[in-house]
């Protein structure tokens, strides 16, 4: 997974409204939701793949649920959450759209985080290099990455116009800062994006 | 449940905590009460209104002025209500077993453990149908003068849980902080949680699904087989004679094979021979993995009553979460208001993780908060009690946040 810098974190914080349910997919050792819980009265359940990770979540006190989400996630009724969470996830997942279409599926917004494989550092890095681009956001080597299904900007919104998703709003990591997204520059400029679907 | 002081690979027994430990729960006594009779029979699932049951108990720690830390722990097929400490009577009640080991979750209850005794009331009950002290088929019935024998009417886990939350009562309990169990304990966490929402605030479930599968019930039939062939049998008739102790034995190896793991088997026995390093070409006993079971069979055959084997096995059997529900796991669930919390082990082939798993799955069904971990483990079914490293700081946290 790409090393979680904190903004979205602040971000998904931010937006997410008191007093909501929140399902966070790949909640880690449950720092979001524990915060979201104690703090905006959120009630939180979490999904991880990773026992040590659940074990750590369990005890910042949050329900976790051990699961691989790549197999689907049928347990969870349609419209059971008001937001359903992928906090720099999607691209570590075998089956990234099956997870999307679950999530809108499953909750009434979708918040979905991710870096931006076009981001101009990262093609630079690869151009100068020769070898696979290593940057704050993708700071692996080939072989012990974790990210198998990166995606650019362009590619995300390919996906959001075919499958008719709707797009409530879209926001750019761009020079150390929090920005509104902005076409068609952040295609390059923006270090990771973060989306609200419905 | 297998001995667990006895079941760590490489090891022969796990150190435990003298009665004079502080993270002992020390000298502890049994305790006796009376409650059903004939004013106030107990309505047993079969339709059988029974009388009188006397149950014994243990508890630890103290009720607060609030009453709402009292956490209840349901034992499994082979336990007692002694799950922590020493006990004080052992002589008195003629349980000599007890003379050098602590209670059978020692290592979990306890001061500054995860149910931490300076913190919590923590109450243990032998259940129905067992032969350690709560009415079992070795009592007397009064009707007759002669023990009871297979009169002995069969009881299910929710008759087991109807009876506890007699002592929930007697106790001056409304609501449980958490109930908490292994096994068979963790079906009747369940059924607790299920058949009696509003007199529980959580649900501790390890190594434990809503149903036996149908491995497992052929397990148990060949168990029973084995005790109810035994000439000494006598269609249960047996307490002024001989016990059938040869088929009891056999039964509890066979479940014995079931509590471990190939791993945990492989590394605590191999092929080892039990006497020299090659054949010496007879039938005896010979391997080391042999004479453990024979061992630890023959220790079990001392401390445990065959027709309380066939009883508790049965009721294992019957258990079906979901049956009330017209098989419907989700909707069974949907009663639920505690917050759950389930424990698998990944090597635990007696109740498989993606058996525990279901129970979470139809939680989430039923628009509940649930917390599933499946821990990696290689001590198979037997994890429940020796993992206590990995689960105590879940189940610590857990209980601090109910």
């Amino acid at each position: 997974m790409a090393k979680k810098q904190r903004w979205d974190h602040r971000l998904i914080f931010d937006l997410v409204r008191p007093g909501s349910t929140v399902l966070d997919l790949g909640c880690g050792n449950g720092e979001l939701l524990a915060r979201l819980q104690t703090e905006k009265g959120v009630l939180g359940q979490g999904v991880e793949a990773d026992p040590v990770q659940v074990a750590a979540a369990i005890t910042a006190g949050v329900p976790v649920y051990q699961s691989d989400m790549d197999l689907g996630l049928a347990e969870f009724k349609t419209g059971s959450f008001d937001y359903v969470i992928l906090e720099k996830t999607l691209q570590t997942l075998h089956q990234p759209l099956l997870v999307l279409a679950e999530m809108l599926r499953i909750g009434r917004l979708s918040i979905v985080s991710f870096p931006n494989f076009r981001f101009q550092q990262v093609v630079d890095n690869l151009a100068a290099t020769g070898r696979m681009p290593m940057t704050k956001a993708l700071p692996y080597r080939w072989y012990d990455t974790p990210n198998i299904h990166l995606c650019t900007l362009y590619d995300f919104l390919d996906w959001i116009r075919e499958q008719k998703v709707g797009l409530v709003a879209g926001y750019a990591w761009r020079g150390g800062k929090l920005n509104p997204l902005s076409l068609p520059g952040d295609g390059a400029r923006a270090e990771e994006l973060l989306f609200v679907l419905q | 449940m297998s001995d667990p002081l006895n079941a760590i690979p490489g090891k022969n027994r796990i150190a435990f905590d003298g009665p004079a430990s502080p993270r002992s729960a020390g000298w502890t006594r049994p305790q006796r009460v009376v409650l059903a009779d004939r004013d106030n029979p107990l309505p047993l699932e079969s339709g059988v209104m029974f009388e009188p049951v006397t149950v014994e108990f243990e508890t630890y720690g103290s009720l607060n002025a609030a009453k709402d830390n009292a956490v209840f722990i349901l034992h499994a097929l082979s336990g007692d209500a002694h799950v922590a400490g020493w006990d004080t009577d052992w002589e008195k009640d003629g349980r000599p077993w007890r003379k050098d080991r602590p209670g059978w979750w020692d290592a979990m209850v306890g001061p500054g453990k995860a149910f931490d005794t300076t913190r919590y009331f923590v109450v243990c009950a032998n259940i129905l149908g067992s032969c350690y002290g709560t009415t079992g088929p070795a009592e007397v019935n009064p009707r007759t003068g002669r023990r009871y024998g297979l009169d002995f009417p069969v009881v299910t886990v929710e008759d087991w849980v109807r009876l506890h939350l007699r002592l929930q009562d007697f106790l001056g309990i409304e609501k449980l902080l958490a109930v908490a169990g292994g096994s068979l304990g963790g079906q009747q966490a369940l059924a607790w949680a299920i058949n009696y929402p509003e007199r529980l605030r959580g649900a501790i479930i390890l190594a434990a699904s809503a149903r036996l599968s149908a491995q497992g019930l052929a397990f148990n039939t060949v168990g029973r087989q084995a005790i109810m062939s035994d000439p000494c049998f006598k269609r249960g008739c047996y307490y002024d004679d001989t016990p059938p102790l040869g088929g009891l034995e056999l039964a509890r190896m066979l479940g014995h094979i079931t509590y471990l793991s190939y791993q945990s088997m492989e590394g605590k026995f191999g092929r080892r021979f039990q006497n020299g390093s090659s054949p010496s070409f007879q039938l005896n006993t010979e391997f080391a993995v042999e004479s453990y079971l024979e061992h630890q069979s023959r220790a079990f055959g001392k401390r445990f009553d065959a027709n309380s084997y066939l009883y508790i096995s049965r009721a294992m059997d019957y258990y079906d979460a979901a049956a009330p529900a017209g098989g419907d796991l989700v909707e069974a669930c949907r009663a639920i208001h505690a917050r759950v919390m389930l424990i698998s082990f990944s090597s635990d082939w007696l109740y498989p993780p993606d058996d525990t798993k279901q129970i979470a799955r139809a939680l989430i069904g039923a628009g509940k908060p649930v917390t599933y971990v499946n821990l990696p483990s290689a001590y198979g079914h037997d994890a429940f009690l020796l993992e206590t490293e990995q689960t105590t700081p879940l189940i610590a946290s857990f209980l601090k946040r109910m």
